[in-house]
C-alpha cells in the first residue's frame, strides 16, 4: 500500500506527461497552420481604404498567425524532448489512430442508412451488427446492443420529438402505420 | 424577496421538477460510469434540449454537470478509477480505504463533501449576487472583450507543460468561428468556394466531435478491462456526518472550487491540486495522505464539486464561459434568444437565481439518490468499455443529426472525432478549441462594436475595469514566465 502511496505525483494533475507520438501531431498542425497562412490572400477579402484591424480577414490572420507561432514552438519542443525522453511509441500509436478509421466508416454508413432505412430499424441493425462486430459474440449481449439502440430511438424520437426523419422505406406501409412510424420511429 | 418569490415562481413547474429529477439522477450514473463523463452527456443531450424552454433545458444540462461528480467518487473510491477525469484525486485516498474495508465511510465522506462543495459555492454566488447585479453592467464592450482575452489567456497558461499546444489549439478554435461569412461586410472567409462552410462551422457539431465520437472511437479501439466491484456492506450515513469534523478541510476545498471555478479556464484541477496540498500541509500527520487520509477524500471532492456553480457566475454575468460544459450551456441561452451577461442580471434576476435555487436542489436530490441508489449503481460501474464506445456512437449520431438532418455535419463530427482521439491518446487538452470558438467569437464581436471609440491601444485599457483586468493580464503573464523561469532553474540544479 505504501509503494501505492508514494507513486502518487500531484503534479499529474495539472501537468500532463508526453508521448512521443506527439511529434507527428505537431508536425500535421504546423503544416496545416502553414497551409492556411498561404491562403490568407485568397481566402479572405482584403477592403481598400480600411484599416487592417477593421478588415474582414482580421481575425483570421489573428488565428492562423496565431496557430504557426504556437505550433512552430510546439513542433520544436516535442522534437527537442523526443531526443531526450522516452514515452511511447510512434508508429504503434499512429495505428491505433488509423485503427479509428472503421468505426468512421461503421458512423457515417449509419448516418447514410437512416434516411433511407428508418431510424428505429437501422438503429436496431448498427447496434447488433457493431456489437457483434467489437467482440460480443455472444446472444445475450448482442440483444443487449439492440435494446441500446431500441431505447435510444424511444427517448430520443419518441418522447423527446428530436428531429429525425422517416425512412424512405416507411413509404411502403399501411397509412395509419406508415404515419405511426414517421411520427415515433 | 420579490425576486426571490419570482424565482420559485419560475421553478414551481412539473416540466422543471422533471428536468431537476432527471438531471440529477441521470447526472449520477453518467458520473459513474467511467468513460462517460458529463461533457459527452452534455454535447449529446444539447439539440434535444433546444425544443425545451431555457429553465428547463438548463436545470437538465446543470443537473447532469452537478451531479456528475458525485456519482464519478464511487468508481473511483471502489475500483480505483475516477468516473470522471476531476474524480482522479479521489482514487488517492479512497481506493485505499477501501482496500482497508472501509468503502462505505469513504463513500458518504465523497458524498457528503461533494454536498458541502456544492452548496457552498451556490450559497457564495446567492450572497454575491446583489454585488454581481452592481458590477455587470460596468462591463462594456472592451471590458467584456478583454475578460474574453484574460480567459484565453488563462486557458493557456492552465495547461502546464502543454502550454505552446494549448495556444496552437486555442487559435484553431478562433480560426474555426471565423469560417463562412463575416457577420459586417458579408464577406467569405475559409470557405474554398464549398456551400456548406458558408454558414460556418457549427459549435455543437464540433463539440459532439470532439468529445462524444472520439471518446466513442477511443473505447472501440481499446480493450474492455475486467473490475469487479467490492460488496459495501453497511450504511451510508457515517461519512456524512465525518465531513463537519473536518471544517478546516472542508471549507478551504470549496472556497479554492469556487474561486478556481469563477476564474475562466482554471477550473476543477487545479481547485483539487491546491485543496489537497493545502489539508496536507495543515495536516497533524501528513504521512497519511495518499494511503486512506479521510482528508483527502473530502479535500478532492469538496473543490471539484463546488465548481459548476462557480462557473456558471462569469457566464451568467458577462457571457464568458469559463470551460467546455458553460461553453456548451451558452448555445442553449443562444437557442432561445437569452443573452447572458451584465443585462441578464439587470432585466432577469429572477431568471438567475432560479438557475442558482435549481442547483441548490440538484445538490440535496443529488446526494439523497447516492444514498439509495449506490448499491444498484455498482452494475453500471462494470459496463465493458467497448459496449459503451457502441452506445456512445449511436447517441452521438442523435445528437449531429439531429440538428440539420445533415451528412455533412455528421462527416465533420466524425473528422472532429477523430481530432479529438488523437489528442486525447495523446492526453493533449480538447477544451481550448471550444474556448477559442466561442471567446473568439466574443472578442470578434466586442472588437468591431468597440472600435469606434478606441483611436489607440491606449483607449482599450482607459476604463477602471478595462484597466483592472488588462492588469490582470500582465500579472498572470508574468507570474507565468516567473514561474517557468523557476522551474528551469530548479531543474538546472
Amino acid at each position: 500500500m505504501s509503494e501505492q502511496a508514494e507513486r502518487h505525483d500531484l503534479s499529474e494533475l495539472i501537468e500532463a506527461r508526453h508521448h512521443r507520438a506527439e511529434i507527428v501531431f505537431g508536425i500535421i498542425s504546423f503544416a496545416a497552420a502553414l497551409i492556411l497562412l498561404s491562403q490568407i490572400g485568397n481566402q479572405v477579402t482584403w477592403v481598400k481604404n480600411l484599416r487592417f484591424v477593421q478588415q474582414p480577414g482580421f481575425w483570421p490572420v489573428v488565428a492562423i498567425v496565431g496557430m504557426t507561432i504556437f505550433g512552430a514552438f510546439e513542433l520544436y519542443f516535442t522534437w527537442r524532448r523526443n531526443r531526450t525522453h522516452g514515452g511511447g511509441r510512434v508508429l504503434s500509436e499512429v495505428a491505433d489512430w488509423a485503427r479509428a478509421l472503421e468505426y468512421v466508416v461503421w458512423f457515417m454508413a449509419y448516418v447514410f442508412a437512416v434516411p433511407v432505412t428508418g431510424y428505429l430499424p437501422t438503429t436496431m441493425v448498427f447496434c447488433a451488427a457493431l456489437t457483434w462486430r467489437i467482440g460480443y459474440r455472444d446472444t445475450r449481449t448482442v440483444l443487449l446492443g439492440v435494446l441500446t439502440g431500441v431505447a435510444t430511438v424511444v427517448v430520443f424520437k419518441s418522447l423527446l420529438g428530436v428531429r429525425i426523419p422517416g425512412g424512405a422505406v416507411y413509404e411502403y406501409l399501411p397509412p395509419a402505420l406508415r404515419n405511426f412510424m414517421i411520427l415515433y420511429f | 424577496m420579490d425576486v426571490f418569490l419570482a424565482s420559485i415562481e419560475i421553478i414551481a413547474r412539473l416540466d422543471v421538477a422533471l428536468a431537476l429529477a432527471i438531471g440529477a439522477t441521470g447526472g449520477v450514473v453518467i458520473g459513474a460510469i467511467p468513460g462517460v463523463g458529463p461533457a459527452i452527456a452534455i454535447a449529446i443531450l444539447l439539440p434535444a434540449t433546444f425544443a425545451l424552454e431555457p429553465i428547463v433545458g438548463l436545470t437538465l444540462l446543470l443537473g447532469v454537470y452537478g451531479a456528475s461528480m458525485f456519482g464519478g467518487a464511487i468508481p473511483a473510491v471502489l475500483i480505483n478509477t475516477p468516473g470522471t477525469a476531476v474524480n482522479a484525486l479521489t482514487t488517492y485516498d479512497g481506493f485505499p480505504m477501501t482496500r482497508r474495508g472501509e468503502a462505505p465511510r469513504a463513500l458518504s465522506l465523497a458524498y457528503g463533501a461533494s454536498f458541502c462543495g456544492g452548496i457552498f459555492s451556490v450559497l457564495c454566488f446567492i450572497l454575491l449576487a446583489p454585488v454581481l447585479a452592481k458590477v455587470a453592467p460596468m462591463f462594456g464592450s472592451r471590458e467584456i472583450f478583454l475578460a474574453a482575452l484574460l480567459g484565453m489567456v488563462l486557458v493557456v497558461v492552465a495547461h502546464r507543460g502543454q502550454n505552446m499546444t494549448a495556444g496552437a489549439l486555442l487559435c484553431f478554435g478562433i480560426f474555426l468561428q471565423t469560417i463562412g461569412l463575416e457577420p459586417v461586410r458579408y464577406s467569405k472567409r475559409f470557405t474554398f468556394d464549398q456551400t456548406f462552410l458558408a454558414s460556418g462551422v457549427d459549435l455543437i457539431v464540433v463539440v459532439l466531435g470532439l468529445f462524444a465520437l472520439s471518446q466513442a472511437f477511443v473505447l472501440l479501439i481499446g480493450r474492455d478491462e475486467k473490475t469487479e466491484t467490492p460488496d459495501i456492506s453497511g450504511g451510508l450515513f457515517s461519512g456524512l456526518r465525518e465531513v463537519f469534523r473536518f471544517p478546516k478541510v472542508v471549507l478551504p476545498g470549496a472556497g479554492f472550487g469556487t474561486i478556481m471555478g469563477i476564474i475562466p479556464g482554471v477550473g476543477e484541477f487545479t481547485a483539487q491540486f491546491l485543496s489537497y496540498t493545502l489539508a496536507q500541509k495543515t495536516s497533524k500527520d501528513p504521512s497519511r495522505f495518499g494511503k486512506g487520509a479521510p482528508e483527502g477524500v473530502i479535500a478532492s471532492e469538496s473543490a471539484n464539486n463546488a465548481v459548476p456553480a462557480a462557473a456558471m457566475i462569469p457566464l451568467l454575468a458577462l457571457g464568458i464561459p469559463g470551460e467546455a460544459l458553460t461553453a456548451m450551456m451558452l448555445s442553449v441561452f443562444y437557442v432561445h434568444n437569452v443573452i447572458p451577461g451584465p443585462n441578464l442580471f439587470r432585466d432577469q434576476p429572477d431568471f438567475v437565481l432560479a438557475l442558482y435555487l435549481c442547483l441548490l436542489i440538484l445538490n440535496v436530490l443529488a446526494l439523497g439518490f447516492l444514498i439509495l441508489a449506490t448499491k444498484p449503481l455498482l452494475k453500471a460501474i462494470v459496463i465493458p468499455n467497448r459496449f459503451l464506445g457502441m452506445a456512445i456512437l449511436t447517441l452521438s449520431f442523435v445528437g449531429v443529426y439531429s440538428l440539420r438532418n445533415s451528412a455533412t455535419d455528421c462527416l465533420i463530427a466524425a473528422v472532429f472525432g477523430l481530432l479529438g482521439l488523437v489528442l486525447k491518446r495523446l492526453k493533449l487538452p480538447v477544451v481550448p478549441i471550444i474556448l477559442g470558438m466561442v471567446l473568439g467569437g466574443i472578442m470578434e464581436t466586442k472588437f468591431r462594436t468597440s472600435l469606434p471609440r478606441i483611436h489607440s491601444p491606449l483607449d482599450f485599457v482607459n476604463r477602471p475595469i478595462a484597466a483592472i483586468i488588462f492588469t490582470m493580464i500582465v500579472i498572470v503573464l508574468a507570474f507565468h514566465i516567473w514561474s517557468l523561469l523557476r522551474a528551469r532553474r530548479a531543474k538546472g540544479h
